[in-house]
């Protein structure tokens, strides 16, 4: 048991076993918590026996999805653009560094009444929330290209079209990344937590649904698909930064 | 010692170039450059001294085409030289400009492989460059997995592969320890020789200057102009062995008696 790995993986292990004791023991009240075997069970239960199950998943896959892809292309866009122009980016600095600071969820009631109850607001909440980090670590990952990478490609004579696609985004990709993987998170939030508070459809919405009918079980299988996608997702992203950052820091 | 046979013609010729910057965030503008006239022969080793901060890196930026002069005008194989960098110019940077996401074989055929030559022809070039810089064993390593020294072999043969006719290097074994410069430097003059192109070698190492170079201009403190050119007389077949001779020695202190007053200009 010396690779940190195992240690992890002992400590969620131990942790998810004493749930089980905890519930199958009487210490926490089953209308609280399941333990975590019948979430499980729960799960694998709505996956083949529930026809609800699939419609709404995909609904919020698809939103999540929608949403990450209105973060990361247009803040990709966005970011260049404003990196292109000080002033703006003068301008739109104290707006960038505070944007998190601001619950933008207030702003979900003035999206159902421009777009509906539906995807759309749902889409739009996640992509309000994920694009804001993919301009700031775009504009980041700009200002960290070394400038000695601009002359060399100069003296090469490539493209302006060459330069940026060979040179500068493969010189932005660490930083993009990490703006990438914050965007896909603050998306997954939006999505989810915007079906929490009103929505036709969705996983979100059947968590909400669950929890008000006392359906512990239920809402416990949603919750854990959700942190399983959501890990998954994660475990992806973060193999692919890992192998960047191997590769570009290894000495 | 015999002097070697240079051929005469004027590869590079400045004619009263200046560089001013102008004025920005608070700054007044800075007169950082000339106004110089040089001319540098077709084939020869070409070596620039100066204190630091004298315009040295702007020089060779303006011969490569990355920065335009202020007044005059600087040509190259006759031509004048604009906004952009002139076919058959080769530039080696002091900063690490290998590029960290590709391979060592990534990097030296990347110039290549932009410019759309041929896969073929692609490979015999990159096996020669990559052959000629000693990087066999670490074709397929990273940059990340090289040491400082190897880096900046990745990129000479990155400039290599591209036959330039003129080369330009910017105090590219700035970084590097002193007896590593002196291999290094060595390399250089090998690589002189055998690819027959002009070299500019910027420096603020005397030795290196005075080992390298069949010429020597020294600058003055800022605005950078030549206060003296001084021929080396060297071989052309030379290696870092002539650093033990006593005509070395006379060459150094000559350069540093020219420069220490510059050098103190700087400082101040």
């Amino acid at each position: 048991m010396k690779h940190p790995g195992w240690w992890r993986l002992a400590i969620v292990g131990g942790a998810v076993l004493a749930l089980e004791l905890a519930c199958r023991g009487g210490i926490i009240d089953r209308v609280t918590m399941v333990p975590p075997s019948q979430m499980v069970v729960a799960l694998v239960r709505m996956m083949i026996g529930t026809p609800w199950f699939w419609s709404d998943a995909g609904a919020t896959f698809r939103n999540i999805g929608a949403a990450i892809v209105l973060s990361i292309v247009p803040g990709f866009l966005i970011g260049l653009m404003v990196h292109a122009l000080p002033r703006l980016r003068a301008v739109l600095n104290p707006v960038l560094f505070s944007y998190y600071s601001v619950p933008t969820f207030v702003f979900y009631p003035l999206l159902i009444v421009i777009f509906g109850i539906g995807p759309a607001s749902l889409i739009v909440m996640g992509a309000m929330f994920g694009i804001v980090a993919m301009i700031s670590a775009t504009l980041v990952s700009i200002d960290r290209i070394p400038r000695v990478y601009g002359k060399a490609a100069r003296v090469m004579r490539l493209s302006p079209w060459q330069t940026a696609l060979r040179v500068q985004l493969p010189a932005a990709t660490p930083h993009l990344i990490t703006g990438i993987k914050l965007a896909v998170a603050y998306s997954v939030i939006g999505v989810i937590a915007g079906e929490f508070i009103i929505s036709t459809a969705g996983l979100g919405r059947r968590l909400t649904l669950s929890y008000n009918g006392f359906d512990t079980a239920t809402m416990y299988g949603l919750m854990l698909l959700i942190f399983i996608a959501v890990a998954i997702v994660n475990t992806v992203l973060q193999g692919w930064e890992t192998r960047v950052h191997r590769r570009w820091y290894r000495a | 010692m015999s002097h070697q046979a240079i051929d005469t013609e004027i590869h590079v010729a400045l004619r009263g170039v200046t560089r001013v910057y102008p004025a920005h965030s608070g700054q007044g503008e800075v007169h950082a450059l000339g106004p110089i006239d040089l001319n540098i022969r077709r084939g020869e080793f070409f070596g620039v001294v100066g204190p630091s901060g004298c315009g040295k890196s702007t020089l060779l930026e303006t011969v490569a085409g990355l920065v335009r002069p202020t007044t005059g005008t600087a040509t190259f194989e006759g031509r004048e030289i604009g906004g952009a960098v002139p076919d058959g110019i080769g530039v080696v940077f002091q900063e690490d400009a290998s590029f960290p996401w590709l391979t060592v074989e990534g990097n030296v055929a990347f110039g290549l492989r932009r410019a759309g030559v041929e896969a073929g022809e692609i490979a015999r070039r990159v096996d020669g460059a990559i052959e000629f810089m000693g990087l066999s064993g670490f074709r397929r390593a990273y940059p990340s997995q090289l040491s400082g020294g190897m880096r900046q072999r990745v990129c000479i043969a990155r400039t290599l592969v591209m036959r330039p006719r003129l080369i330009l290097l910017d105090e590219p074994f700035g970084a590097l320890d002193q007896q590593t410069r002196l291999l290094m430097g060595e390399e250089l003059l090998r690589l002189w020789r055998d690819t027959g192109a002009t070299v500019v070698l910027i420096t603020h190492s005397l030795d290196e200057a005075a080992m390298l170079s069949d010429r020597v201009a020294v600058m003055s403190s800022r605005p950078g102009r030549f206060i003296a050119t001084i021929e080396t007389n060297w071989p052309r077949e030379r290696d870092s062995r002539i650093v033990s001779e006593a005509a070395f020695g006379q060459l150094t202190s000559e350069l540093w008696t020219l420069l220490r007053d510059e050098s103190k200009k700087a400082l101040t």
